[in-house]
C-alpha cells in the first residue's frame, strides 16, 4: 500500500500492520527518513515538499512491483509526507516483510534507494535566512543506478 | 472547430522561476517533448533557462520521458527539475 500525504504517520502501528501479515513473514526491514538541520544549507528549520499527484503513486508502485519480482516480499508499505515539515518530522516510511531478513533488507533499501532517484518529489529548505530547492545529489543516483534504475 | 491542444505542467524551482503551474499550448504535427522545450525556451527571460540550462526532466502523461519522444494533443507534458524526495 502506497500513501502520499500531509499528515504524520505512527510508524508503530505501520510495523505492527506488516507483523500481521502472516505466520509465513520471518523478517520486517523497515527504513523512516526524518527532516535534519543541516543539508544543502546549514540551520535549516524545516522543509517544504512537492510532489507530482498521480505520477508518484504510478512510480513508487513500479518499484513495489519491481522490489517483489526480485526478492521475496509478503507485504509492502510506503509512506512519503508532502508540504511544510519541520525539523526532526518523519518525511517517508519504507517496510517489508519477507520470509527472510536478506529479501527485507534488499527490497527495502531497493524501494527507498530507487524512490530518491526517481519518484518526483522535490524538497525545498526552509531556514531564517531563505529558502532553496535541493540540488539532486549525484551519490543519490548513483545508489539508484546500483540497482538497475 | 476546436484546435488541438496539449497541457504543459511545471513543478518544484521550474514552476516558481516561470510563475508558471500549467499551460495549454496549440498542439502541432510530428511534435516531440525537446521541440516543446524550445519553443517555450523561445519566450526569453526564465524561460530561455529550458534549453541548454539545468537538466531538465520530462515527463508526458506522467511517465518519465526523453526529448525526443513524440507529443501529441490532449497529452500531459510535465517538466521539472531532478527529483529530491525521500
Amino acid at each position: 500500500m502506497i500513501s502520499i500525504q500531509t499528515e504524520d504517520f505512527d510508524s508503530g502501528a505501520e510495523y505492527e500492520a506488516l507483523r500481521a501479515s502472516g505466520a509465513g513473514t520471518g523478517a520486517i526491514a523497515t527504513f523512516t527518513g526524518l527532516v535534519r538541520d543541516s543539508g544543502d544549507m546549514q540551520g535549516v528549520s524545516g522543509l517544504f515538499l512537492e510532489h507530482y499527484p498521480g505520477m508518484t503513486e504510478q512510480v513508487i508502485a513500479g518499484l513495489v512491483e519491481e522490489a517483489s519480482r526480485r526478492w521475496d516480499v509478503r507485504k509492502a508499505r510506503v509512506i512519503h509526507r508532502v508540504g511544510k515539515l519541520l525539523l526532526q518530522e518523519q518525511i517517508v516510511f519504507v517496510g517489508v516483510c519477507s520470509a527472510h531478513r536478506g529479501d527485507a533488507f534488499a527490497a527495502c533499501e531497493f524501494i527507498m534507494d530507487a524512490l530518491k532517484a526517481s519518484a518526483p518529489f522535490w524538497k525545498k529548505e526552509l531556514s531564517d535566512t531563505g529558502e532553496h530547492w535541493v540540488e539532486q545529489k549525484a551519490s543519490d543516483v548513483a545508489r539508484g543506478k546500483v540497482w538497475g534504475k | 472547430m476546436t484546435e488541438p491542444t496539449l497541457t504543459v505542467r511545471f513543478f518544484a524551482r521550474l514552476r516558481e522561476e516561470l510563475g508558471t503551474e500549467q499551460l495549454t499550448l496549440p498542439a502541432q504535427a510530428n511534435q516531440t517533448a525537446g521541440d516543446l522545450l524550445g519553443v517555450l525556451a523561445s519566450r526569453g527571460g526564465p524561460w530561455a533557462q529550458l534549453q541548454g540550462g539545468q537538466p531538465v526532466m520530462i515527463a508526458i502523461n506522467q511517465a518519465m520521458a526523453k526529448p525526443a519522444t513524440p507529443v501529441q494533443a490532449g497529452d500531459e507534458v510535465a517538466f521539472f527539475p531532478p527529483v529530491t524526495g525521500g
